[in-house]
């Protein structure tokens, strides 16, 4: 008698995040033996890949929790007002006390806060980070993406590299924690929600498999081409018909899980039914299209969106939008769905020739103004996350409310990832992922002075302070 | 078919028509003389000056300071709690140009990028709208001697020879590295991989065209020698225009432009220049130029570069964001470009990302889009700065340009207006009236109910002279 492991794409524990069963597991090593012959092909590739990485945290950095106490900062907790002048008090990895005044626990390491500011840490909920670390001319650091049209079962956490050197770079910044998200097929896998800090993915994982990523079918395959499609001369009605096929395998494997779930219940229920054979795929897919995760859908067109929200409706699952150039078109429908939007495409060129210059510029507030939620991120893989303030910066230029713009990086985010219990506002009992800064946050002028993630303090050193500090004195 | 031309049709409706309302205006509203009242200046050479006026006459900056009278028949532009700076200049753009890289040959120097404007571009426009106003457009980086640039001013609704940037000193493309050894160009089947394939092919590449340029030079050299001695019968050397631009470079009056990221092929360059006598006028990206910031600045060579773009290939995988600070404090002229039309839209905070990694002060930072970069075009007497006699190119801020909160109000050119945000908010409604009656056009209607093929123009963020490779491919 075998009993089906499962797996469930739950996260908040972050004990449960390798648990498979057996027969995945004997598919595994099957599977391995596949890719270690192959990976011997590629060792020449990947010795380049081993010689790169964070000297920071090649050394193995993983601060222990500490007992600390900031005091007469300005604290900006974004969930209520700021305080002008008061103190937080960090033990055990959480936030322990905040307010104007407070009783610190005695040994705690006193930070003095005259002049600095504290924030939750930002959150950027669009990357790739730790799955690619040089995506050109170095394919054996690229991890984005499997072979196929249907990976439900490859899992971000898997891959995840924490000696990444864009860990350093962005976390020192202020980014605390990033979703980071597989990219290829239509099926791309799961997502994974991590602190920026940690010397294995299990040291990072918040949520090891936060969301499954879907590529909603884009017309006419990758876009690209000159204005009307001219440059690829595509088929419309073929090109039509290629997105509805898509979509209809998506649904047919969505529904498979539904299917597979039910019998795999009623089996764990009553031994002598008949064993659903384990399918890896579906098994993966169950929490999904039970709508207990939520489903992010790569969509930025306004026709994309509305396919997205159609088909997650029709599905009954929780879906998440992930790109939305458009979604300011789409705002009520959005509203009315109680559909999330984690904007990435705040720098990017409007797409339409006659767009007004700063329709990407404007999409989050006409976002806030019609109640949609949203966040802002930086839709990078890794490397340029750092910028994530910038593109805030540049969204309450074009009409957000600075208040909103720092929501947008902090709580908002936190909220579509179901992770606002832990993350996103200073508020007693959350995880002590915290910012102090000599200025506003998203201010490009202003500088990170100290970094807690976990509750512990993290040196503000990363792949680039340490080539300046080599190369700056150069005489 | 009749679907192509009915696209065709709608497409050249919506691209000619916000041109036509821009160039009424630029042509028949701009007066004479403007001034610009009560702001903040950010002169670059001169200080901020606080609640400082700033006068227009004739296109060129006629006066800069507080009280100034305007004439009767003045623009006024009210610049309380307004920021009015110099108007940003990209030192390395592909904006307009129709083709970007004639990568079939290690060496074109023959070609030009000012056969290939067009001044339709509408990234001109959002360009014009993050405050740039000068543009120096390269030839991409397919191979070690490229294309001749064009120095352009964004006069956007405007015909393409009134862009052009009159005094700006010619200049020509030169690359090293990846691009040119076609890293990321597949090696298909038998196709011939073009020389060179490593950075020892670039150097010898670019050594064997100065060498074929100085015999060039040598023999014109002769010949005019002997034509002005009075002697008869002599047969001129063949002209050849390849060489031509190259021999220009060996008598200063031709600026190499030079794409290049890692240490060594940066000193590789400096090699060759200083054995043929000519200079490098600037390292183009030089990411890697913190690590020999000391030899670029014995050089006499400037550096444009960005803050980002780190780790997208290997070659970029040691740039580090505090480049920018390292290479000015060393001595060199630095600034920051885009080589993108997406990244040109936002250069003031490009350049204040080197106050935040490696706390240069704010003139030293706003120096990196303004007169730093017209010193690397040899427009510094004309651009870059807020001078009485100078050129009218200015930005006008709602708050200070290096805020991530501001934005650009109105950016003008020779004193004339050519972006401005209440008119480009008022135009809005107009345009969208225009394009839905277009849409409803009989020619112009959808070939599928309820969808419209999207236009999807996405174009690739950044690194553009990497992206485009033409003419090579089978």
């Amino acid at each position: 008698m075998r009993k089906v492991g499962v797996r469930t794409g739950e996260g908040g524990d972050a004990n449960q995040w390798l648990k498979g069963d057996a027969e995945m597991v004997l598919q595994r090593v099957l599977k391995c033996a596949l890719v270690v012959s192959s990976a011997l092909v590629m060792l020449s590739v990947t010795a380049v890949a081993q010689q790169i990485g964070n000297p920071t945290n090649q050394q193995g950095i993983f601060p222990p929790r500490g007992t600390f106490v900031i005091r007469n900062a300005r604290i900006v907790t974004v969930s209520g007002a700021d305080i002008e002048s008061g103190s937080v008090v960090i033990r055990d990895g959480k936030i322990e006390a905040v307010g104007a005044t407070v009783n610190a626990p005695s040994g705690a390491q006193t930070i003095e806060g005259r002049g600095l500011s504290v924030y939750p840490g930002m959150i950027d909920a669009g990357t790739n980070m730790g799955l690619v670390e040089v995506p050109q001319g170095a394919n054996g650091t690229v991890d984005t993406s499997e072979v196929g049209e249907f990976n439900p079962n490859s899992r971000a956490i898997i891959a995840v590299n924490p000696h990444s050197a864009h860990i350093g770079v962005t976390r020192v910044e202020g980014i605390t924690n990033v979703l980071s998200a597989p990219t290829g097929g239509l099926i791309s896998g799961q997502a994974t929600f991590i602190n920026l800090l940690g010397t294995t993915p299990k040291e990072m994982a918040v949520v090891p498999n936060a969301a499954l990523v879907i590529n909603y079918p884009r017309l006419g395959g990758g876009g690209g081409g000159g204005f009307g499609g001219f440059q690829q001369q595509f088929n419309l009605a073929e090109a039509l018909t290629a997105g509805e096929r898509q979509l209809d395998q998506i649904r047919k494997m969505l529904r498979d899980a539904e299917a597979y779930g039910r019998s795999r219940d009623a089996y764990a229920k009553d031994n002598s039914l008949p064993r659903p054979d384990l399918n890896v795929m579906l098994e993966a897919l169950v929490p999904y299209v039970r709508a207990q995760m939520p489903v992010i859908f790569r969509a930025d067109r306004e026709a994309e969106i509305r396919g997205a929200i159609k088909f997650a409706d029709e599905m009954k699952l929780k879906p998440i939008i992930l790109g939305g150039d458009d979604a300011w078109k789409v705002a009520s429908l959005l509203k009315e769905k109680n559909v999330p939007v984690i904007i990435t495409g705040i720098f990017g060129l409007p797409n339409r020739e006659d767009d007004a210059y700063d329709v990407q510029y404007e999409n989050a507030a006409k976002l806030q103004e019609a109640g949609v939620r949203y966040c802002i991120s930086s839709g990078d893989p890794g490397m340029e996350a750092r910028n994530l303030p910038l593109y805030a910066g540049m969204a309450s230029a074009y009409g957000l409310s600075k208040a909103d713009a720092l929501k947008a990086v902090t709580l908002y985010p936190a909220q579509i990832m179901n992770v606002s219990d832990r993350l996103g506002s200073i508020e007693v009992g959350k995880m002590a992922n915290l910012v102090v800064t000599d200025g506003d946050l998203l201010e490009i002028r202003t500088h990170i002075r100290y970094l807690f993630i976990d509750g512990r303090e993290v040196p503000l050193t990363s792949r680039h302070t340490e080539l300046n500090d080599a190369f700056k004195n150069r005489k | 078919m009749r679907r192509f031309i009915a696209r065709l049709l709608l497409l050249s409706f919506v691209t000619t028509l916000p041109l036509g309302v821009i160039r009424a205006q630029t042509r028949a509203e701009n007066p004479t003389a403007t001034l610009i009242r009560n702001a903040t200046v950010l002169t670059i050479t001169h200080g901020v000056l606080t609640n400082a006026d700033v006068l227009i006459k004739n296109g060129k900056i006629a006066g800069v300071g507080k009280g100034l009278k305007p004439s009767a028949n003045a623009r006024v532009i009210d610049g309380t709690n307004k920021y009015v700076m110099p108007g940003i200049i990209d030192c390395h753009s592909h904006s307009m140009l129709d083709t970007i890289n004639e990568g079939t040959l290690a060496v074109t120097s023959m070609v030009r990028t000012r056969d290939v404007i067009n001044p339709t571009d509408v990234d001109l426009y959002r360009e014009l709208a993050g405050g740039v106003t000068t543009l120096n457009l390269l030839h991409g980086s397919a191979n070690p001697i490229g294309g001749l640039n064009t120095v352009v001013k964004i006069k956007y609704g405007r015909p393409a020879d009134e862009f052009i940037f009159p005094g700006a000193m010619p200049g020509i493309k030169f690359a090293l590295g990846e691009n040119v050894k076609r890293s990321s160009n597949p090696n298909l089947p038998g196709v011939t991989r073009r020389y060179p394939n490593t950075r020892m092919g670039v150097e010898e590449t670019i050594r064997e065209a100065f060498s074929k340029a100085r015999d060039y030079k040598k023999g014109w050299d002769e010949y005019r020698a002997a034509v002005a001695k009075g002697e008869k019968n002599l047969i001129a050397p063949r002209r050849d225009l390849q060489l031509e631009p190259l021999v220009e470079v060996l008598e200063g009056k031709r600026y190499v432009h030079a794409h290049c990221y890692i240490a060594s092929e940066i000193l590789m360059l400096i090699g060759i220049a200083d054995e043929f006598g000519f200079k490098i006028k600037t390292f183009q990206h030089v990411l890697e130029g913190y690590k020999v910031a000391k030899e670029i600045a014995a050089h006499g060579a400037g550096a444009s570069t960005f803050a980002d773009s780190w780790a997208y290939k290997i070659e970029a995988y040691d740039a580090i964001p505090y480049n920018t600070a390292i290479m000015t404090r060393a001595g060199v002229v630095v600034s920051v470009n885009s080589d993108s039309d997406e990244r040109a839209r936002r250069l003031n905070i490009e350049a204040a990302k080197a106050m935040h990694w490696g706390d240069l002060t704010e003139e030293q930072a706003l120096k990196l889009i303004t007169i730093n970069p017209a010193i690397q075009l040899g427009i510094q007497d004309r651009v870059g700065s807020i001078e009485v006699g100078k050129d009218a190119d200015l930005a006008i801020w709602n708050g200070h340009p290096f805020s991530v909160y501001s934005r650009v109000d109105t950016t003008l050119i020779d004193g004339d207006i050519f972006f401005d945000r209440q008119q480009d908010l008022s135009r809005r409604a107009d345009l969208a009236k225009e394009r839905a009656t277009l849409e409803q056009a009989d020619p112009n209607k959808a070939p599928v109910q309820g969808q419209v093929p999207g236009a999807p123009r996405r174009r690739p963020r950044g690194h553009e002279d990497d992206d485009v490779w033409e003419g090579d491919r089978p």
